[in-house]
C-alpha cells in the first residue's frame, strides 16, 4: 500500500522522532511511505480560536497537499489532527462559502486515518510484538486524548496496540477519559484552569507508579510532560508510535540522559 | 425555516437581558474561583457523585442512544415549527381557562409578573425552582415592588437564606457543603433548633418546618416549567421534592414563567422526555413528582391560571442558523456535572444565570456575541466533548462554541482597531502553515530555539499570551531540525529505521526525554 505521511505541524516541527517512527512502522510492514512536500498544518488552532478566515488558508493548503491519487490511504499520528481534517474541513469551508473546497475537503477526509485506526482496521495490526517486532521492556500507563477518544471513537485501539508491545508493563490511568487541560489556545486563554487540569492529571500519572505516560498525540504530550517537567517529575511522555517502532535490538532508551540507541548526541 | 415568521413582534430579533451576562471576563472570574478550595472541594465531590449515578443509570438502557435521537429530532422539529406551535398551544390552553400573556424580553415579563400578584392584593408569593425566573431577576425585581417571594425548593432556600446566587441549574447549592448549610440556617432562620446538626435528614426537617407555613398560607405561586404541551394546552413541572406540587395546587393564583422554546409538539412526545430528563438530571429513572396543569379545573387546585411566554433573546438565537440547537436544551445539567472546566471553576465564574457547557453558548446567543463579557465565555472550554457525549438531546455543544468563537473574532475584525498579540500569532501562523516551503524555511530556526533553551534543555519562560503557558507548563528544547528536513536529506525508503537511531541528531527534542 502506498501511504501519505501527514506529520502534523507540531511532530514536524518539535517531535520528529514520532513521524519517524511512524514510517518505520509502516515500512516494516512492507508499505511505500511518501511524504506530500506542500504539506504545513490542518488548521485546527485557527479554527478553535475563531480566525475561520485565516483557517481557509490553512485548510486549502491541506487540501492541496492531499487531494491526490498519487496515494492510498493517508495517515497521521495525531487523533486531533485527524479529526480536524474529517471534520472541520468541510465546515470551514461551507462557512467561508467556498463549495469547491467543500468537496476537495471530503475526499481528503475520507481517505485519511489516525495510526492506530490505520493500523487495527485496515492493515490488521493487533500484536505489536509479532507483527512489528515491538519491543519495549518499561512500566508505561496511557492517557487517551479528547478528540481520539470522542470525535474518532478510537476507544482501545492505542491502548490495545500498546500492550501487545513485547516486554511493556501497562498499568491504568485512574479518570484517563479527563482531559489534560490542553485544548490548544485555551492553554494560554485561560491559562489557569488548563493549568488545574493538567495538575489533576499529572497527579493520577504519578500516582501509578508508571515511568512514562503514552498517548497519540504529540499536543497533548507536550502539555503533560511540560506539567511534569515543570513539577521536577522523573515521568516522562512518550507517543505510542515510539513505542511500537522500539525493538529488542533498537530499543527507544527512555531513562537517564535521553539518547536514542545509535544517536550521536 | 420559520425563523423570520414573528408572533406580531419586531422584524429584527431582540437580545435578552436580565441575569445573562458574565460581567467580568471569563479567566478573570475563573482565576479568584480556583483560589477558593472549599469551593473546589464541595464541587469536585458532587459533580463526580451525580456523574457516575448518570453513567449507571444511562447504562440500563440498551436504547439510550435511540432516546436521544428522538428527543433532538423531536426538538428540532419544534424549533422549526415554532410560531405555529406557540398558537396552537395558545388556543389550547386559553380555551381551557388559562390566560396568556406574551413578554418581549426580562423587563416586560417582571413588570407582567408583578401586575398579576397586585391584582390579588397579596405581597408575598411562594415559588417553585425555576431558571426561566432565575434568569429574568424576578426576585430582586419583586422584591424592589415590595412583594417577597420565597423560595421553596430546599437547594433555593439554601442559596435565597444565604444571599447568595445559584452556581448550578439543577443543584443551585452545590457549592456549599452540609456544614455550611447547617450554619446558614442556624444564622438566617427565624425559628430553628439551635442544636440543629449537618446532618442531611435534619437540614431537610429543618426546611421543612421553615416551609410549611409559607405552603399552606401563600396565596400566589410563581413557577416555572419543564415541558408545554402544544396539542393539549398543558404544562409540566418535574421536580423531586414535592415543593412544587403543593405550590402547584394550593394557592389561588399560579402564575408559571416559560420560555418560549419549552414547547413539545404533542403529549405524545412527552414519553421520550421523562425517560431522558431524570436520568441525565439527577441520575434517577424517575423523578419523584410529576406535575401536569392544564387551564383551570373547576374547584380544584388554582382558580387564576396564568402564563408568560418569554422570549429574551430566544428568537435571536433561533435566527442562527449555527447556533440555534442551543435552544433544543432542557436544563438537565448533565453537560455541566461532566465538565472538567466547570468543575473547577464552579457556576459564578460564568456570571449569567447558565453556567458551565450549555451557558458558555446559550448566554452569548440569548444576548448576543457583544453582550458585556459574554464574549469570553465561549473560550471557557478545552473543547474536549464530554457534553456532547452526556446531553440527552445531542446538542453538539464544541461545535457551537468555535461557532461563537468565529462570531467574536469576526465582530471585533468589524472594527478599526491595533491588532492583538493573538491576532498577530494567527497571522503569522497564517502565513507559516500555508504552505510547506514556508514552513520549511521556519523550521530551519529551529537550532535557535535549542539554543534558547540552554543547558537544562527546556524553556521555562515565554513572553506575552504564550506566558500563560510557562506559568505551569516547560517547554522541550526543540529539535536540531525538523522532519521534513530528515525526510529530504536522510530518509532511506525501507531501512525500517527506528527513530532517532540513522539520523544526525534528529527529533532529540522528543517528549520522551527525561530531566
Amino acid at each position: 500500500m502506498k501511504i501519505a505521511l501527514f506529520a502534523t505541524c507540531i511532530v514536524d516541527a518539535m517531535y520528529p522522532r514520532t513521524a519517524q517512527a511512524t514510517v518505520a512502522i509502516l515500512e516494516r510492514l512492507g508499505h511505500e511511505v511518501v511524504f506530500p512536500a506542500g504539506q504545513a498544518c490542518c488548521g485546527q488552532m485557527h479554527v478553535n480560536s475563531g480566525y475561520f478566515k485565516e483557517a481557509r488558508t490553512v485548510v486549502a493548503n491541506h487540501v492541496e497537499a492531499f487531494d491526490t491519487d498519487d496515494y492510498d490511504v493517508a495517515v497521521a499520528p495525531s487523533g486531533s489532527c485527524v479529526a480536524s481534517v474529517k471534520h472541520q474541513h468541510e465546515l470551514v469551508a461551507r462557512r467561508c462559502g467556498d463549495t469547491a473546497l467543500e468537496a476537495r475537503a471530503a475526499v481528503v477526509g475520507a481517505k485519511t486515518y489516525e495510526l492506530s485506526q490505520l493500523l487495527t482496521d485496515v492493515l490488521g495490526v493487533t500484536n505489536a510484538a509479532e507483527q512489528l517486532g515491538s519491543h519495549f521492556p518499561h512500566k508505561v500507563t496511557y492517557h487517551p486524548s479528547c478528540h481520539g477518544m470522542r470525535l474518532l471513537r478510537l476507544e482501545d485501539r492505542q491502548l490495545n496496540l500498546l500492550a501487545s508491545v513485547g516486554g511493556i508493563e501497562m498499568v491504568e490511568l485512574p479518570e484517563a477519559d479527563q482531559c489534560c487541560g490542553f485544548g490548544g489556545t485555551f492553554s494560554m486563554k485561560n491559562a489557569d484552569v488548563s493549568s488545574a487540569m493538567m495538575e489533576d492529571k499529572a497527579a493520577n500519572i504519578c500516582g501509578t507508579g508508571a515511568e512514562l505516560c503514552s498517548g497519540g498525540d504529540a499536543s497533548c504530550l507536550m502539555h503533560i510532560g511540560g506539567g511534569l517537567s515543570r513539577q521536577g517529575s522523573e515521568v516522562g511522555t512518550l507517543h505510542f508510535a515510539e513505542i511500537l517502532a522500539s525493538t529488542l535490538e533498537n530499543p527507544v532508551t527512555v531513562t537517564g540522559e535521553v539518547k536514542l540507541a545509535g544517536s550521536k548526541r | 425555516m420559520s425563523s423570520n415568521t414573528f408572533l406580531g413582534m419586531p422584524s429584527l430579533p431582540v437580545f435578552g437581558h436580565g441575569n445573562l451576562n458574565a460581567t467580568e471576563a471569563f479567566p478573570k472570574a475563573a482565576h479568584r474561583e480556583l483560589g477558593n478550595e472549599q469551593l473546589r472541594a464541595n464541587l469536585g465531590h458532587a459533580t463526580h457523585t451525580i456523574r457516575d449515578k448518570r453513567l449507571k443509570v444511562v447504562a440500563e438502557l440498551p436504547d439510550w442512544e435511540d432516546m436521544r435521537n428522538a428527543g433532538a429530532a423531536i426538538k428540532d422539529a419544534t424549533m422549526a415549527n415554532l410560531p405555529a406551535l406557540l398558537e396552537q398551544f395558545e388556543e389550547n390552553f386559553t380555551a381551557r381557562g388559562g390566560i396568556i400573556h406574551w413578554a418581549r424580553d426580562a423587563q416586560e415579563a417582571n413588570e407582567i409578573v408583578t401586575a398579576l400578584i397586585r391584582e390579588t392584593g397579596e405581597t408575598e408569593v411562594v415559588k417553585v425552582k425555576s431558571m426561566a425566573t432565575q434568569e429574568i431577576g424576578l426576585n430582586e425585581y419583586l422584591e424592589e415592588q415590595g412583594i417577597a417571594a420565597y423560595e421553596t425548593d430546599l437547594a433555593e432556600l439554601i442559596v435565597q437564606l444565604d444571599h447568595d446566587k445559584p452556581s448550578h441549574i439543577l443543584v443551585p447549592a452545590i457549592h456549599k457543603n452540609r456544614s455550611q448549610v447547617r450554619d446558614i440556617f442556624l444564622r438566617e432562620m427565624p425559628v430553628v433548633d439551635p442544636l440543629l446538626t449537618d446532618e442531611p435528614a435534619k437540614l431537610a426537617e429543618a426546611a421543612r418546618r421553615h416551609l410549611r407555613k409559607k405552603f399552606l398560607s401563600a396565596k400566589v405561586a410563581v413557577s416555572g416549567a419543564n415541558f408545554g404541551l402544544a396539542d393539549t394546552g398543558t404544562l409540566t413541572v418535574v421536580e423531586s421534592e414535592g415543593n412544587g406540587r403543593m405550590c402547584l395546587t394550593l394557592p389561588e393564583t399560579l402564575i408559571t414563567v416559560m420560555g418560549i422554546e419549552k414547547l413539545l409538539p404533542t403529549w405524545e412526545d412527552l414519553e421520550v422526555f421523562m425517560q431522558l430528563l431524570p436520568r441525565s438530571s439527577t441520575g434517577e429513572r424517575m423523578n419523584p413528582y410529576t406535575s401536569l396543569w392544564t387551564g383551570v379545573t373547576p374547584g380544584d387546585g388554582p382558580q387564576n391560571v396564568h402564563l408568560v411566554m418569554l422570549d429574551n433573546g430566544r428568537t435571536a438565537a433561533l435566527a442562527d442558523e449555527m447556533g440555534r440547537t442551543a435552544l433544543n436544551c432542557i436544563r438537565c445539567s448533565a453537560c455541566m456535572n461532566v465538565c472538567p472546566v466547570y468543575e473547577r471553576t464552579g457556576g459564578h465564574a460564568y456570571g449569567s444565570t447558565y453556567p458551565g457547557p450549555i451557558g458558555a453558548i446559550l448566554s452569548p446567543l440569548l444576548t448576543g456575541i457583544k453582550s458585556e463579557e459574554n464574549n469570553s465565555l465561549p473560550y471557557a472550554s478545552s473543547l474536549c466533548g464530554a457534553c456532547f457525549d452526556a446531553c440527552p438531546v445531542k446538542i453538539n455543544i464544541p461545535e457551537i462554541l468555535v461557532h461563537l468563537r468565529g462570531e467574536d473574532v469576526d465582530s471585533k475584525r468589524a472594527k478599526v482597531k491595533v491588532p492583538t498579540q493573538m491576532d498577530l500569532m494567527m497571522k503569522g501562523a497564517e502565513w507559516a502553515f500555508s504552505g510547506g516551503a514556508k514552513l520549511n524555511l521556519l523550521e530551519r530556526g529551529l537550532p535557535l530555539g535549542k539554543l534558547a533553551a540552554g543547558r537544562d534543555k527546556v524553556i521555562k519562560k515565554l513572553p506575552g499570551i504564550a506566558g500563560g503557558w510557562t506559568q505551569s507548563r516547560d517547554i522541550p528544547a526543540p529539535p536540531s531540525q525538523s522532519f521534513r528536513q530528515w525526510w529530504a536529506k536522510e530518509h532511506k525508503p525501507g531501512a525500517a529505521v527506528v527513530p532517532g537511531n540513522t539520523a544526525e541528531d534528529a527529533g532529540n527534542g522528543s517528549e520522551g526525554e527525561q530531566p
